[in-house]
Parts: C-alpha cells; structure tokens; sequence
C-alpha cells in the first residue's frame, strides 16, 4: 500500500527540485503529445527550447524577443505572487493590465502632439493607477462585502476587455488612422515612445521595471515588515490577526500592488512592442503570469527564472508553428502543462511517499 | 434488572499515556433521562464514543436489554437502537432539511413521504420545524431539531445528546426539556452529557459523575444538592490553597463592563464583564472550556477591539486599540491554540519571535526586520526556557506541544510584560515543563507584572492565583481570594451558581 506522510517541515530540496521535475515531465508528455500530431518529437522540444537561443539562423531575431516578452511576465508575476503568499487570489491581472494601457496611453494621448519629457513619467503613474484602480474593485468589495476576489477579479476581465474594445474603436482611436480601429502609434511619438534601451538586447523600460520589481519584492519579503504580514497571513491568518496584523489592510495592499505592477506592465507593452491601443493588443499575459508565479514557488528569484522560461516557450511556440505547422492550442496546452505538472510534483514538498502497510490509525 | 436498557460493566479504554475511561459500570435504565457529568477531560466523550460504536472498548462489556452488545461502527449502534446527537451539527448548509435527514438514513423513503414523517415526528415532539427549509437559514437551536428528527425517525431505544443547551437560547431549552420529557414518557431512554449542574437537577433522573476516568457516583439528581454535584465533579483531592501574600501595586488592567458578541455560530458573547487585577499580583479564570475564554482572550489582546472605555490598561483607555498598540503599552498575551494562533506552523522560530516581539525587543526598526537581533532574542528564548529544538531556524510545527508552548509563553514573559494574560498556560503540556511555566508566571508576578490566568486546570489556579474568578455562559463571577475559597464554592462559581451565593460571600 502507497501512503502520502506528511513531513515535519517543507522539504527545501523538493521546493526547488519540484520546478525542474515539472518541465522535464512537460517536455517528455509534450514530446509524446506532439509526435501525436505527427512531428518529430524531438525535433519540436528542440525548436521550442534550443532553437530561440542558439539557432544561428533566428537566435539575432529571437533572442531580444525573451526579455520583450518576459519583461511583462515577471512584473505581473511579481505582483500577483505577494498576493498569492497571502492567500489573495488576484486572478484577474489581465484586466488590470489593459486597464493599465488604457491609462497610460490615454494620458498621453490627451496632450498629443507635445513633446515634453514630462509625458512619459505622466503616462508610467498613469498606467500604474490605471491598474491599481481596477484592483481595488475586488479589493473594497471583499474588504466591504466579503466577496470572493477570484470571481470580481475575473469577471472583470472580461469588462476591461469590452472597454477596450469601445476606447480602440471610440475615444482613443487615431483621427488620422481612417477609420481603422486602434489609437495612435506611440512608438511613433517620441514623447511617449517606450523603445529599446540597448539596441538588439529586447531591453525597454519595462524590463528595466521588472527587474526593480524583483528586487523590491524580494526586500519586502524578506526584510521589511509588511512582507513577513503578508506571508504570516497566507500561513496562519489567526496567528496574523493575534500579531496585529488587519485583513483588510493586507487586502488593500496585495491586491494594490499586483494591480499597479500588471497595469505597468500593460503601459509598457502598449507603448513599445504592441505600440498601439488595439483590441487585441493584450496578449494573455496576465494569464500566463498565473502560470509563471507558481512556477517560480512565488519567490522573486524563482518568478525571474520562470518568467524567463514561460518567454522562450512564447518564442519557441511560435517557431515551432512557423517550421512544423504545429498548431497555436498545442503550444497553449504545453504552457498549461506546466503549471499541471508544478501541482503535481508539488505534494512531495510536503509529503512523503511511504510504501508498505504502516499503521493506519 | 428488567428495567435496565444499557449496562456497562467495567469499561476501560487506554489511549497512550493516558487512561481515558477506567473501569467505568453503570445502568441506564427504560424510560429514564440519565445525566453524566463531568469536566472537560473527565472521560465523558471517550465513553459516549464506546456506547454509539466509535471507539472499542480495551476492556468490559456492554448489554443492550439483556443481550450482548459490542457495536463496531456507529451504523451498528444505530441498527441496535442507539442514536446520538453531537454537540457539533454535521448538516449540509446547501441542501434543505427533509435532504439532510435522508443523507442520514440507510435507506431513505421517497422524499414526499419522508417529508411527511418529518412534520409528524416534529409536530408528535412540539420541536415545529418545516422539511422545505434550507439548512442555511436556520438558527442553531433549528438545526439541532433537525439532528433530532433524524435521530427519532430512527425510533431510538436510547438517545445519546453530548451538551445539547450549549448552543440553545433559553426558550430553546425549555422547548428542548419538553421534547425530551415527552420521549421519557413513551420510554424511550437518554443520556443526557452536560457539566450544568442546574439543568440536570430539573430534568435528570439518575446522574453518574466521572472524574479522571473513573465513576465517582451515580446519584439521584432531585435529591443531592448542585454543591455536592459541584463537589463530585470537581473533587477536593488537592491540598487546600494557601494563602500567599504578596505586594500588590496599583491597578495594571482593568475591566468595566464589557460586553462583545458572539463570534461566530459558535462562540460565546461576553456579558457584562468586569474586573481588576493590580501589579504583582495572580487572577485565576477558570470555567468549564467555551464559556467565554478564548473570547475574552481575544478581547483583552485586542484581536477583536472593545467598546470604549471597557477596558483600563495603567489607567488609560486601550479599549479601541488593536493587539500592536496594547502590546507597546505593555499588555502581552499568549492564546490557548499555540499553532496556528499562537505561531504560525510553519514559520520558523525566529520568525515567530518577530510575530510578537517586533516593537518590544526593537526587532523591527522603521519597518526592517532586524534578524539577526530576531535570532538572538529566538535562542534567548530557547535557552531561558529550556525550549528542546535543533535550533531557532526549526519550523514551530515540528516541536513537540510542551516545547512550543515554552517558547510561546517564554517570548512574552521575556518582553517584560506589565500585564499578561495567559489562556491555558500548561494545556497538554509535560508535568515538569508545566511545573517550569508555572514558575516563570509566578516569577514574573512577584517582579511587579499583573498576570490574569485563564485555565480549566483547578490545582493550576489555586496553586498560583492570588484571586478566583469563574466564566460562565460568558459572565464572570466576583473574584474572591483563593484563600477564602474552598472546593464547594469552586465548583459552584463555576456552575454558574455564583448569583444565588452571593449573599454569602466572606
């Protein structure tokens, strides 16, 4: 007979093996899934994992596309990762992402044609509160109402969706653009333009926001006060409310800051690689962010190399369509496998496996 | 003989280290409301488990109207006549009533006709209750009609209820009492578990009263006094208390009515509470568990705030400030539960330290966790204490219960409190550990601090309260000098029969 036991403590090896376990079994279930499709297995783990690196023919083209693409993955996957080890579930970064854009492109936009220096910082606040704004309808209803975030916050994906598609087709869209849906191109606009910081390195302001966002949640984990409430209220909400702690406090504050962080993100997407406010500008990100924060064992470091990794399974996806004619959901269904195999594996963090007839009482 | 329905003869169940049930032998017998009484602890729970097939007996036998009865599973029970209705409702929220008793039954009529049983049996019983009804908008008092039901469709031989007024208003009791005397009447047998002394006396044919396991009696309620109940239940088999004289200094906290709801379906309103305690000097709170001790726990560390001017720390109102506050202003505490409210599990100890001594032991400066000073305050806690762990970097799950409780207790004693209010201090801890908590609390008042002990363990407060109070139903006795205090009087304060001797209070 096979029983879990439950370790004394969280095993720190498995914490950090169960990661790599995940994305070996997803290559080899991946594997097997794609030879079903009538590609060379082999081949299509190449094309999404070596190939966006190293391949001499694409690597100069794909390689800057990893931080392009990551950059929006961790500072979403950041932000959400503090509400998660507080046990607030914030599914709806994908919302307060567009909102974000919204914000941000929409204050610029209101001063177009300027040229002042003062646009861009205007736009950065702008598409921050954009976000946090959307989060704080889930954060004041449950803190008021005790709703359930996981559903507003979800629900409100889909408003923000329709918002954009209204402001794309209406109040944003480009008097010059002929009645094409869609704002101005504001790679096009100096003033507001969020382009490459170094050139062929995918490095743009939002990359740059990433990494402060790494390292500001790694110091808020570990070293300030608010951070240990955070994680003491995720682990033992009484213990929380005893030390002091106010839920309603720690509400605000998560779901706070994973929504300005997503509606960064979402500002610096519209305004460099996306460049336009567009209905389908918005790219899952806030989704996949869901993915990356786990993956990453919601630690700052871990999202950071996780993020990285959910950027080349973007990239490599995408190659992999291009060369072997694999279809877009496959690569989705690759991406979700991840995350499925991270839960998995996930039990011996905290469980061991005994085999055997053990005393069952 | 005839008479009797249930006899236990000489039923015994050891649990590792402790022996629950110690050759326990009593008769129930037809038609006879038996009560059994006891404190928290005494045995009554593992006993009940026997009879309704949850727990098997290591020893003595059992006879259902004269034949053998061993029942392995409570299913069995329920086939042979015994039905039991627990102090905790297993109903489902969701789902309405006449849909909660059927998941009940082995094999459920339809439901129309079920529905119809329901409102005969409620209606025949005076306990109204509609089948259509959603479990979720029922009071408690509702719901324990529909465990109730349940139970009588089942046309029990004995009925088994484990505290059944702890979650009733007192018309629901009366209600309850009526229901009950009915089913006497038509012969059906019940054992009736409580610890209020009053109620068995008005509805209770024959009591027995265990202490430690062991029977101590079986007596005619009508007949003996709520003293002598007290007295039984309680026991006088420790040494009287001695009077211990100490400095005493000026008020630290003190207490002017307070009154807080319920938390929860659950819990218990605190009712008019007051009380002082001054530097230096021990208030002992006992009580039987869940009348009012976690409650006003929580309302004294300030994890639920008070209504203004109900609590006094050092003569300034602190009623409205949150546990971070109080605890600057010196008034500390450490919860019954040690994980999960006291610790959180799985953080390691230094992290514990800092949920609690942050300002304190200046852990946390302009918002910064200082941890290597967290650690050193860990380890001093572990070394004053004699806390038994591999080290402060060890998660709090994985200490024993006695160690962690010496360290819980320890990290405040060594904030240097100047009240502490303590809830359980030695609960489920090792005799020489308790005997170490209890020292450090007596240590720590005799260096100036007011201490207010909550316990249920009795020898505990005498040993080291200066003053004895009781929480009953959420009210708090007088508190009188345990000098003056003697078993009877104990046990009666806690009954809740403080009110009536009043008048005689030296």
């Amino acid at each position: 007979m096979i029983r879990l036991e439950r370790r004394p403590e969280p095993s720190k090896l498995w914490t950090a093996v169960t990661p790599v376990l995940a994305v070996l079994l997803t290559m080899v279930v991946g594997g097997i899934l794609f030879a079903f499709l009538g590609a060379d297995p082999v081949g299509a783990i190449r094309t999404i994992f070596w190939d966006p690196l190293f391949n001499p023919q694409f690597a100069g083209f794909t390689r800057p596309q990893l931080l392009v693409k990551a950059g929006p993955l961790i500072l979403i996957a950041i932000g959400l990762s503090i509400g998660f080890r507080a046990g607030i579930w914030n599914i709806g970064a994908e919302g307060q992402y567009i909102m974000g854009a919204i914000c941000g492109a929409g204050a610029g936009l209101a001063f177009y044609p300027s040229e002042s220096v003062l646009i861009f910082p205007l736009m950065i606040v702008a598409g921050a509160l954009g976000g946090w704004a959307w989060a704080m309808i889930p954060a004041v209803l449950k803190t008021r109402f005790g709703t359930n975030e996981i559903l507003v916050s979800l629900m409100l994906v889909y408003v923000a969706e329709n918002i954009l598609a209204s402001v794309s087709s209406g109040l944003l869209r480009n008097p010059e653009g002929r009645g094409f849906p869609g704002s101005r191109n504001l790679r096009q606009w100096d003033a507001a333009a969020n382009l490459e910081l170094i050139p062929d390195t995918g490095m743009h302001w939002g990359v740059v926001f990433a990494f402060i966002a790494v390292i500001g949640a790694y110091v808020l984990l570990t070293r300030h006060i608010q951070g240990f409430n955070i994680r003491l209220t995720g682990e033992a909400p009484r213990a929380a409310r005893f030390s002091g702690v106010i839920p309603a406090r720690i509400i605000l504050l998560c779901l706070g800051i994973s929504g300005a962080l997503a509606g960064l993100a979402g500002f610096f997407e519209v305004s460099g690689p996306a460049g336009q406010i567009s209905i389908d500008f918005n790219s899952g990100y806030g989704f996949t962010a869901i993915i990356v924060a786990f993956l990453g064992r919601l630690h700052p470091v871990g999202i950071l190399l996780a993020g990285l990794l959910m950027a080349l399974t973007y990239i490599g996806g995408e190659l992999a369509q291009l060369m072997l004619n694999l279809p877009g959901a496959s690569i989705q269904l690759f991406q979700g496998m991840l995350l499925f195999f991270l839960l998995a594996t996930d039990v011996f963090t905290n469980f061991r496996i005994r085999i055997g007839t053990g005393e069952t009482a | 003989m005839d008479n009797t329905l249930l006899s236990l003869r000489g039923l015994t169940k050891t649990y590792p280290g402790v022996v629950a049930n110690d050759d326990v032998s009593f008769d129930i017998g037809r038609g006879e409301i038996h009560a059994l009484l006891g404190e928290n602890g005494a045995g009554k729970s593992t006993l009940v488990k026997m009879i309704y097939g949850l727990v098997a007996p290591d020893k003595g036998e059992m006879t259902l109207a004269g034949a053998p009865y061993r029942p392995a599973k409570p299913s069995e029970a329920r086939q042979a006549g015994v039905a039991m209705v627990f102090q905790h409702f297993s109903l489902f929220d969701a789902l309405d009533v006449a849909e909660n008793v059927a998941l009940g039954m082995e094999d459920p009529p339809k439901s129309r006709d079920l529905a119809k049983r329901i409102r005969d049996v409620s209606e025949a019983y005076g306990l109204p209750l509609d089948p259509s009804r959603v479990v979720g908008t029922l009071s408690a008092g509702e719901r324990q009609r529909v465990e109730i039901i349940r139970c009588l469709l089942q046309e029990p031989r004995l009925l088994i209820m484990d505290e059944p007024t702890s979650v009733l208003t007192p018309q629901e009791v009366e209600i309850l009492f009526e229901t009950l005397r009915k089913l006497k009447s038509e012969g059906t047998s019940i054992l009736y578990i409580s610890h209020k002394l009053e109620e068995i006396r008005a509805l209770c044919d024959t009591a027995t009263i265990l202490r430690l396991g062991q029977k101590v009696d079986t007596t005619t309620p009508s007949e003996t006094t709520a003293r002598q109940l007290a007295e039984m239940m309680v026991g006088s088999s420790f040494a009287a208390p001695e009077a211990r004289h100490t400095e005493k200094g000026d008020v630290a906290l003190e207490v002017r009515g307070l009154s807080l709801p319920a938390p929860g379906a659950f819990g218990t309103p605190l009712r008019d509470l007051s009380f002082e305690v001054r530097a230096g000097e021990v208030l002992g709170i006992g009580g039987v568990a869940g009348n009012g001790q976690d409650e006003l726990l929580a309302a004294l560390s300030g994890e639920r705030t008070c209504p203004a001017g109900s609590v006094w720390l050092k003569g300034a109102d602190v009623s409205r400030q949150g546990p971070t506050a109080r605890r600057a202003a010196g008034l500390l505490s450490a919860p019954e539960e040690r994980l999960g409210h006291a610790a959180a599990p799985n953080m390691s100890l230094v992290e514990n330290a800092v949920l609690t001594a942050g300002k304190r032991k200046a852990l946390v400066r302009n918002g910064m966790i200082g941890w290597s000073r967290a650690r050193d305050f860990a380890e001093e806690v572990i070394t004053r204490f004699d806390v038994r762990t591999p080290g402060p970097h060890v998660a709090a799950r994985a200490l024993s219960g006695g160690n962690l409780q010496k360290y819980v207790v320890g990290r405040e004693i060594l904030q240097d409190p100047e009240v502490l209010i303590i809830n359980q201090p030695t609960w489920g801890v090792d005799a020489a550990a308790a005997a170490a908590i209890r020292q450090a609390l007596l240590d720590l008042a005799a260096g100036g601090t007011a201490l207010v002990v909550i316990s249920q363990d009795l020898d505990e407060l005498v040993e080291i309260s200066d003053r004895f109070a009781a929480l009953n139903e959420g009210r708090l006795s007088p508190a009188y000098p345990v000098a003056d205090l003697d078993m009877e009087r104990i046990g009666l304060m806690m009954g809740g029969a403080h009110d009536m001797e009043a008048t005689h209070a030296p």
